[in-house]
């Protein structure tokens, strides 16, 4: 019998090791990352991560700010823990991401951790972090894209023309585990989104040894509609379910 | 003497007299969002965002209304609309990388007088960000630049050559900013378009390269 629901977020995360890969799905809205799980793995304590995602994290104190300053767009969840917490606990060694800077002039997490000296930082565009990870679900080694070419993500990358048009060389992005969330769930680890939370979440299932879905619903097989499944099972590893109401980062569940 | 300048939404309402019926449009964060303010109602302008959302409605203002698995890339809550579709990243990337987008709004440090791009990282920052704006400047069909004229300190936003690391070189082909619209060739800039109250004289000081004047100089119109 197939059954990819774990019953808690510490044991969905528990055989993650130090120096992993981290492909995380979320954006950087309020409720488009996988939160729980990555307070598990703040919890779990692995050092000398390397994230690949969008953003540079809101995690720790930011996150406290960011409620406020959002408070007039939207209600700003006090559990979107996100990288930011990762990064702030002395776990993240390197970053592959393309939103890392705060905007304007207040700082992310993760730009204090790299004008510290603590994190290094690969900066990507969306588009080439989404496809490099494409690519490795897909298993494409490499791909040509014209994003990118004759500016300083260029460096060290191969260019070659193609009907007159000149494209780099990008390498495919395979991680150790992707923490995704999503929607609703079934126990073959199909799974469908909400809205913008789609997002990085369903791009980066599939392209790391371990995709673990956290999500706000279980239902029973043959409930979600084939039509309409955006992730299939197969990219699934783990599911696990979200608290009904907000819980602290540092309580085991 | 010059005349006052545009609040930011009022440029706004200049960019979306851009979008054409049938058009898809993304709107860069920052600036360029608030055009998601005032989409126009008599002609259907889909809006793309980064974050997969296709033919998404106007952004809501009140918290309480807000749906947070409903935002657009700059974190705003938006409406759903009839006919908006959801794509997951990659394949709303596909459909920036494939030439799909009909216009890119961008934000901009600078922009030089040959379209070169530089808006990845605030001045004075170690770290950048390039969020899906790389993307969009090398791949959209066409790229607007909207943007003060001038930086908080006077000095000009449009400039001979970027003095910071470009996102994507001779990219931008309209710049439109709070006292005039200025166009991007080979050749250089034309000035198209100035705002009552300034003359041409007055927008060339705040602007480094030489600008060519159109034969069909008209004054901004906003509606």
């Amino acid at each position: 019998m197939i059954n990819k629901v774990v019953a808690t977020f510490d044991e969905a995360v528990a055989d993650m090791k130090d120096g992993a890969t981290l492909l995380l799905g979320g954006f950087g809205g309020p409720a488009d990352n996988a939160a729980y799980l990555t307070a598990a793995v703040a919890r779990l304590g692995v050092k000398n991560l390397t994230v690949v995602g969008n953003i540079g994290g809101r995690g720790g104190d930011s996150l406290e700010q960011v409620r406020q300053r959002m408070a007039q767009l939207l209600h700003w969840p006090t559990d979107a823990y996100d990288v930011g917490l990762l990064i702030v606990r002395g776990q993240v060694a390197k970053g592959i991401m393309a939103f890392p800077a705060a905007v304007g002039h207040a700082r992310s997490p993760f730009e204090i951790a790299v004008e510290a000296g603590k994190t290094q930082i690969e900066l990507v565009g969306q588009g080439t972090i989404a496809e490099r990870v494409r690519a490795a679900r897909a298993g494409i080694a490499a791909f040509y894209t014209p994003t990118g070419v004759g500016t300083f993500v260029a460096e060290g990358k191969e260019v070659r023309e193609f009907d007159g048009r000149a494209y780099l060389l990008e390498r495919a992005l395979k991680g150790d585990f992707s923490l995704i969330r999503a929607h609703k769930a079934d126990r073959y680890g199909n799974l469908v989104y909400r809205n913008s939370a789609r997002t990085f979440n369903a791009t980066m299932a599939g392209a790391s040894t371990i995709t673990v879905a956290e999500v706000d619903e279980v239902v029973e097989l043959g409930q979600l509609d084939p039509e309409m499944i955006v992730t299939p099972g197969v990219y699934v590893q783990r599911v696990v379910v979200r608290p009904k109401t907000p819980q602290p980062w540092d309580q085991p569940m | 003497m010059a005349g006052a300048k545009l609040e930011p939404r009022a440029i706004a309402l200049r960019v979306v007299k851009e979008f054409k019926d049938g058009m898809l449009v993304n709107l860069g964060s920052g600036m360029p969002t608030l055009c998601g303010m005032f989409l126009p109602t008599d002609r259907e302008v889909l809006l793309h965002s980064e974050n997969g959302l296709i033919g998404y409605g106007t952004t809501i203002e009140n918290p309480d209304e807000a749906d947070l698995t409903l935002v657009n890339a700059g974190i705003q809550p938006v409406r759903k609309r009839p006919g908006m579709a959801i794509v997951d990243h990659a394949e709303s990337f596909s459909i920036i990388r494939g030439g799909h987008i009909d216009i890119s709004v961008l934000g901009a440090h600078v922009v030089s007088e040959f379209g070169d791009l530089a808006n990845n990282t605030t001045p004075g920052k170690l770290v950048g960000s390039l969020g899906g704006g790389q993307d969009l400047a090398f791949c959209a069909k066409k790229v607007i630049v909207m943007m003060t004229h001038v930086d908080k300190n006077g000095g000009p936003k449009l400039v001979k050559k970027c003095a910071f690391r470009l996102t994507a070189p001779r990219c931008v082909k309209l710049v439109i900013t709070d006292i005039a619209v200025v166009e991007i060739d080979e050749h250089g800039l034309t000035l198209l378009e100035v705002l009552p109250g300034w003359t041409p004289a007055e927008v060339q000081e705040l602007t480094e390269p030489k600008l060519r004047i159109s034969p069909n100089l008209r004054e901004m119109e906003l509606v």
